[in-house]
């Protein structure tokens, strides 16, 4: 006799992932913007119009046209070239900045979360709340007062940034999990705290990880234009998004363009990649992607 | 007259058919008992009434309260209606009160939402309704916090919020399941006073037959989304026309059956010895100056289980049987005391030897959080090989202990690469039993293994484990708050209170002539089903007799 319903959580298959993800807006919006800037910065490695540096006084200041679809600046470089080299700095930058954020902050906030109400889950928390009480723009000027402007000492500054970030997700949603059973049921075969952290709380975190990873990258994008915009990211004569606004701004009257392009890639960029993160948050909720059914 | 009349619901979520043409009918001081099991849309025919239903839910039929069709209401109206002519009760009293109000702010809403009446007079009626519920002004004045309540009280605050403006029909849905015995037991005689006195209908959900039983005049059996029998409590239970109500009524008393307990040889040293545990938790610090204090959970506990023998641990909810299992366990440290587990000692400071581990396992009571839902199956009962470490079978030798394990729990072989959620309850519950027997242990902790299944689930699992008890001479730790299921299934009773063991014996004795008053307060709270229908008419519990 079977009278047992076998009602019980969702389904967590990666087939259910897919349709969940078509289905959508947020996510195919974001996704496809942030695919295209990601081409955009591929295919500047192989090719672009004009190169980037090339001067071209003459026609400085052009609007949009044939021959130059997004106008030239003030020197008569290409923008459209520009921008498309400086997707690429600025891609590297929160790429590796959101990396060293995730491999330095999730470790700590493991470990923490393995040996909560320790001292050493104090000693950990409190120094994140440290580095976490100082803006990513106040790092970034502070080693760049040491060691000198650049994309490198940019990127330590938003990595820095991202470390407590990082730590202090991957603590809470650890937390949670160290109290279900399914984990007590490892410690009782005698699995240590690294091993269950790499085996059952790690796969149990990514989805929120991954959400959080999409928006620190959109943070990470703004970050290096901002400090690009007060010189303290790539050097010139490497382009990025926040120099060209910066060397567009006494320019704003006379081609506006010069401003205009660069601010909206910016902005697309980052508005790209918040959609793709609230998509991906909707489509990991189980709660949320019920509703919707 | 006929308060509540439900004629051929029909209820659809998203297509899916839930409930099928209930038909159900409740009169004024009368009480109506549902009972199902999880699945049987007992609790979306109460959501139905209150037209609280999820979204995408489309219902068909008619819901009379009163003279008065519920069923395509605008919800404006339904507002008016629900808390004022309806009031609800639910399951879980800790997520029902709203943390940031006081408890006469939460029963002064109702009043003050349905009645055009003073702040003051709804203070007024919130008191002498929480009164009503044995909640009296000198231990509880207005002014309390619901965290500063215990289980049974907050119950009592969400009774009060219901039954504030005397409504004609009340809802309670298995509002005593999260509660202990002795707490259900006067929140059910505080339910049946406040029928008998206001004349109300009510409506009874649960799944425990024992407790309607005791209780409800007139009873409905659901399954499915389909009524299968219904009719006055006495008539349903003592004739149990339909085979499916005889299946509850057989699956809720059922008894494995078991060998007796292997003979004790005298000098043979115990499966597990606890000597004198004791476990303490930090309270939270009060001054800089001083340092913390401490509450002992488990207070000088020593016990010991032969080879082979099945011993219940019994007790309320904070009596300490949890932390001296996890105690048992090595998952926390101990301040004292010794743990000797087929000779080999768990030391307190350092945990346990992965060679002591091998000797003990568990099974956790929630069928869903007992797995990590991103392995599969044969990688989830093969986790304690982690204890044998180069010992562990590899390979065809590997792929035969997990084929073994799933067919001794009555699973097959093939299973191995499903996944969790893919399982029902039930069978869940097995993959953690062949989890738990997969190294061979020589004691198995259930703790509370049983309490969240239906019960027709419930007693397959039972015989599984007398079963396997009797053929692996594998010792049972069992921790339940069930003494009907503890006593089905053990030798040996210990029954705790407050840290300590204040009894223990052999099972039927025990609960023939319990000693201690704790123990004979616990047997008198216990719904028994065969006493309810033995005492011959549906009266309350402790005898009171109806009115109805």
């Amino acid at each position: 006799m079977s009278v047992e319903a076998g009602s019980g959580v969702p389904a967590e298959r990666p087939d259910s992932y897919v349709s969940a993800a078509l289905r959508s807006p947020n996510f195919m919006i974001g996704a496809t913007i942030t695919t295209l800037v990601l081409l955009l910065a591929l295919v500047s490695f192989v090719w672009t119009p004009y190169s980037y540096a090339a001067q071209d006084i003459p026609n400085k200041l052009k609007g949009l046209s044939a021959a130059h679809w997004f106008g030239t600046d003030h020197f008569g470089r290409d923008i459209l070239s520009m921008i498309m080299v400086g997707a690429r700095t600025s891609i590297a930058v929160a790429l590796v900045a959101v990396g060293v954020g995730v491999v330095v902050g999730v470790p700590l906030g493991l470990w923490a979360a393995a040996r909560r109400g320790s001292l050493l889950d104090e000693v950990i928390m409190r120094a994140n709340d440290l580095v976490f009480a100082f803006p990513a723009l106040l790092i970034a000027v502070l080693i760049t007062s040491v060691f000198g402007p650049g994309a490198v000492n940019a990127i330590i500054a938003i990595g820095i940034f991202n470390v407590p970030v990082f730590a202090r997700l991957s603590r809470g949603a650890a937390l949670s999990l160290w109290t279900r059973e399914f984990v007590l049921a490892a410690r009782v075969a005698g699995k240590g705290a690294v091993r269950i952290s790499v085996e059952h709380i790690l796969p149990n975190i990514t989805n929120t990880l991954v959400v959080q990873v999409t928006i620190q990258f959109a943070l990470g994008i703004l970050a290096d234009a901002g400090l690009a915009y007060v010189g303290l990211g790539a050097q010139p004569p490497i382009p990025s998004w926040g120099k060209m606004l910066a060397d567009a701004q006494t320019l704003i009257g006379l081609a506006p363009h010069v401003a205009i392009i660069p601010g909206l890639a910016i902005v697309l960029t980052v508005l790209g990649l918040n959609l793709m993160g609230d998509g991906l948050r909707d489509i990991f909720d189980p709660r949320l992607r019920r509703s919707r059914r | 007259m006929t308060l509540l009349a439900i004629n051929d619901l029909h209820l659809a979520i998203g297509g899916t058919p839930i409930l099928k043409g209930i038909g159900l009918s409740v009169d004024r001081g009368e009480i109506l008992g549902i009972i199902g099991e999880s699945g049987s849309g007992k609790s979306m025919t109460a959501l139905a009434v209150m037209q609280l239903l999820p979204e995408g839910a489309s219902a068909s039929g008619s819901i009379v309260l009163d003279g008065t069709e519920l069923i395509g209401r605008h919800d404006r109206e339904m507002c008016a209606i629900r808390g004022r002519d309806v009031g609800m009760v639910f399951q879980e009293p800790m997520t029902a009160l709203n943390p940031l109000k006081t408890i006469g702010e939460q029963v002064a809403e109702t009043v003050l939402t349905h009645t055009a009446v003073t702040p003051a007079e709804a203070a007024r009626i919130a008191r002498e309704t929480l009164d009503r519920v044995g909640l009296t002004a000198d231990r509880f004045p207005l002014g309390r916090y619901p965290h500063e309540l215990s289980g049974g009280q907050r119950q009592r605050v969400v009774i009060a919020m219901a039954i504030a403006l005397r409504p004609k029909l009340l809802i309670a849905d298995e509002p005593t399941t999260a509660l202990d015995v002795t707490t259900q037991a006067q929140i059910l005689t505080l339910l049946k006073r406040l029928v008998d006195e206001d004349g109300m209908g009510m409506i009874f959900i649960t799944h425990d037959l024992a407790v309607v039983a005791g209780l409800a005049d007139r009873v409905a059996i659901m399954r499915h989304g389909e009524l299968l029998d219904t009719g006055t409590t006495r008539t349903v239970f003592r004739e149990l026309r339909h085979p499916y109500t005889r299946a509850l009524f057989e699956a809720s008393s059922h008894v494995p059956s078991r060998e007796p307990p292997p003979p004790s040889t005298p000098g043979a040293p115990p499966v597990l010895s606890v000597e004198s545990v004791v476990r303490d938790y930090r309270l939270p610090r009060r001054s800089l100056f001083r340092p913390p204090a401490h509450f002992r959970a488990v207070d000088g506990v020593s016990l010991s289980i032969g080879r082979g023998e099945n011993v219940g641990l019994v007790g309320e909810s904070g009596s300490g049987k949890s932390t001296l299992a996890r105690a048992i366990m090595a998952l926390d440290p101990l301040q004292g005391g010794t743990v000797v587990l087929d000779g080999e000692t768990l030391n307190a400071a350092a945990g346990a030897s992965p060679k002591a581990r091998r000797k003990m396992q568990v099974v956790f009571q929630d069928p869903y959080g007992s797995f990590d839902p991103r392995h599969r199956v044969g990688r989830l009962i093969t986790e304690p090989f982690h204890l044998l470490g180069r010992d562990a079978p590899a390979g065809a030798e590997r792929q035969k202990r997990i084929a073994e394990a799933l067919e001794t729990v009555g699973l097959s072989a093939g299973d191995a690469e499903k996944y969790p959620h893919e399982f029902s309850g039930g069978q869940r519950q097995r993959i953690a039993i062949a989890r738990a027997l997969i190294i061979r242990p020589a004691l198995i902790i259930l703790d509370e293994a049983v309490s969240a299944l239906d019960v027709s689930i419930r007693s397959q699992i039972l015989d599984l484990l007398a079963d396997l008890s009797g053929r692996l001479q594998v010792s049972y730790l069992f921790i339940s708050h069930d003494l009907h299921v503890v006593r089905a299934v053990t030798d040996r009773v210990l029954v705790m209170r407050g840290g300590r063991i204040v009894e223990t014996g052999p099972t039927e004795e025990v609960f023939r002539h319990p000693r201690h008053a704790y123990t004979q307060e616990l047997l008198a709270a216990t719904p028994s089903l065969e006493r309810a229908l033995a005492s011959g008419a549906s009266g309350a519990p402790h005898g009171s007799t109806g009115s109805s």
